[in-house]
């Protein structure tokens, strides 16, 4: 052994050191990640039960889960095709919401730090426990916006209703309008989530040269001008990164998970519920890859 | 003659029109932008706002309708309440010592990985860095019914079973917690990996090449020298994991830890608790616990996030999440 080492070019050396520092994280994926795939692929072809001594028990019966929770099942496809639907609502808000904040952060203005400290409080809230809770309040307290979008109700002396009819009469298509008032209906949602995208796109903000933007104010652009032909090509990168980051969380956090959650915990019918997942996790794969592709064929890369 | 003097008056009025012009545009631009930052501030405060104040609500104040903010007669008896039923001393302990030595475990291990990646050259390197994106983007509920038979009869290798006859239940403990994070896939663990090699790969070459030519080993160098470099992402790392860790509640329900260790299970059982033990059956009014009990969840996250709060900033801007 110990003249086979010797005999090691020093790239060789660098090579085996390098795998020794990913060895543990290796162990992991393989052990947790790529073992567990193979079985939750098992699970869902076929009827699982948990034996009391630790075990289970697997009983091979093709694709009947999968026909199970498309044909059969009440609500999953439902479930499935609103989380979905949600998610992609969201993202295009949740985009441009953090971007303009982080655009406003950027600038210098007084109580800045204050703003940044209050801004990033929904990083260290929006998950788990204090995420659920918090919920409940955020009902007492927005009211009047929650209501809006359930049936846009009149609330606050102000008749929502015959504005909307306003403007659907003015000719703007009424899909628009809709998804303005889900917009303002979601807007603790949009804000509460989007913590960890501003932060991202602050630091794509301060990460462009300095020289661009002189280079602009001489050759006479205007604000307007320069966000969109230098900030936005600038930060397009990151916002690949971003909605990926998005779908992501906001999948985690959706309808179809905690669906499959109850399934197994709390029917404790084990296979359809990794069924469940995996197919929803599929969905989300197929969704991620479309749109990663579409933006990354717009996006400019500048190096 | 006349008109000569009139243009040049003219000129002047024009310049200080446009003066006037710019002054108002600054002024109105800058109260839409006080405007924006003071509505989004209280969308994100709106809620804590209200909590902190419905938590000290009596029952007579709930039902007040003349009370909105400030309650009328006031008490701390929700505090106390919560206090002794959450066993608040005793589980803030125990949940701090479970976060912190996770997330030192966290730091330890993901940086090492991703300084792994950052540095060295090894065959399939493109492709095992492809598998940390993965874990970041593959859904973790997927995996979460083979991670819970994995735990619920554990076993390494088989040899628990030639000697017992069967695998070891881990559930209910948090071990499986502990081995998952030691091999990098605990909570986001992908997610670390990556910032961390982001961070690694912007650092300059030569610092190691020093160490290297002065003759400190790989591992050495790494723990001496990187680490202590890279402390602004150690920093952003060791605050996103412990806080997550902190509210994680689907980790903790998977593996069944016990309430009596985690705070975030506490605060999810709690309502359900006292309404047993106070035999209230409105929801409304043990909901005013919960309140209390969330306030006194969130006290020392906050109090952690705003000592370390403007090198929580620093650190995730020059962390290089951006790469």
């Amino acid at each position: 052994m110990k003249t086979k080492k010797k005999k090691m070019s020093l790239i060789q050396k660098r090579a085996v050191t390098g795998f020794l520092f990913i060895t543990p994280w290796l162990i992991g994926f393989l052990w947790f990640y790529a073992k567990g795939f193979i079985q939750a692929v098992r699970f869902s072809l076929s009827n699982m039960t948990m034996k009391e001594t630790g075990g289970y028990v697997l009983d091979f019966i093709g694709l009947d889960n999968y026909k199970y929770i498309f044909l059969q099942h009440a609500s999953y496809n439902q479930t499935l095709v609103s989380s979905v639907g949600n998610m992609v609502i969201d993202v295009p808000l949740i985009i441009f919401f953090s971007l303009f904040i982080a655009i406003l952060l950027n600038s210098k203005f007084k109580g800045r730090t204050l703003m940044r400290a209050i801004l990033f409080l929904p990083i260290i809230m929006n998950s788990g426990a204090i995420s659920a809770s918090i919920e409940l309040a955020q009902q007492a307290v927005s009211g009047g916006v929650a209501a809006v979008s359930t049936e846009a109700a009149v609330s606050g002396g102000v008749n929502i209703e015959y504005l909307l009819g306003m403007l659907t009469d003015l000719g703007f298509p009424v899909a628009l309008t809709d998804y303005i008032v889900a917009a303002v209906g979601r807007i603790f949602d949009i804000v509460q989530a989007s913590g960890v995208q501003i932060i991202i796109f602050i630091a794509a903000l301060q990460s462009v040269p300095g020289s661009l933007y002189e280079v602009s104010k001489i050759e006479g652009a205007t604000a307007y001008e320069t966000f969109w032909k230098v900030t936005f090509p600038m930060v397009s990168p990151l916002i690949v990164t971003n909605v990926v980051y998005t779908i992501v969380d906001g999948f985690m956090n959706s309808e179809v998970v905690d669906m499959a959650y109850d399934m197994a915990f709390t029917s404790f019918n084990w296979s359809v519920s990794v069924t469940m997942s995996l197919v929803s996790s599929f969905v989300v794969c197929i969704l991620l890859a479309v749109v990663t592709k579409l933006i990354s064929s717009k996006v400019f890369y500048y190096n | 003659m006349k008109t000569a003097i009139a243009k040049g008056i003219h000129t002047i009025d024009a310049v200080q029109a446009k003066k006037f012009g710019r002054t108002v545009q600054a002024i109105v631009l800058g109260l839409i932008k006080l405007a924006i930052l003071v509505g989004i501030s209280y969308i994100i405060l709106g809620p804590l706002i209200s909590m902190l104040s419905s938590s000290f609500f009596t029952e007579d104040d709930l039902y007040n309708p003349v009370v909105v903010l400030f309650p009328a007669e006031g008490t701390l008896g929700n505090y106390i309440q919560t206090y002794t039923t959450m066993q608040y001393p005793r589980t803030l302990l125990t949940t701090v010592l479970y976060v912190a030595s996770l997330t030192v475990i966290q730091v330890i291990v993901c940086s090492m990985a991703g300084y792994g990646f950052a540095r060295f050259e090894f065959p399939l390197k493109k492709v095992l860095f492809g598998c940390v994106v993965l874990t970041i983007v593959l859904p973790t509920d997927t995996l979460m019914l083979p991670w819970y038979t994995e735990f619920r009869n554990f076993d390494i290798f088989g040899i628990l079973h030639l000697i017992t006859g069967s695998g070891v239940n881990l559930l209910t403990s948090p071990i499986p917690m502990y081995i998952m994070t030691l091999f990098a896939c605990g909570l986001r663990s992908g997610l670390f990996i990556y910032i961390f090699n982001q961070f690694f790969r912007g650092l300059p070459k030569e610092i190691e090449e020093a160490a290297f030519v002065d003759g400190a080993g790989a591992f050495y160098t790494y723990f001496r020298i990187m680490l202590i470099n890279a402390m602004p992402s150690v920093l952003t790392v060791s605050i996103f994991s412990m806080v997550w860790q902190y509210n994680d509640t689907f980790y903790a329900r998977l593996f069944g830890i016990s309430n009596r260790i985690l705070m975030s299970m506490r605060i999810s059982t709690v309502q359900e608790n006292i309404a047993n033990a106070l035999e209230i059956q409105d929801s409304s009014v043990t909901q005013l616990y919960l309140y209390a009990g969330i306030i006194m969840m969130l006290v020392p996250v906050i109090v952690i996030y705003c000592l370390l709060q403007k090198r929580f900033v620093e650190g995730v801007e020059r962390s290089g999440i951006v790469g």
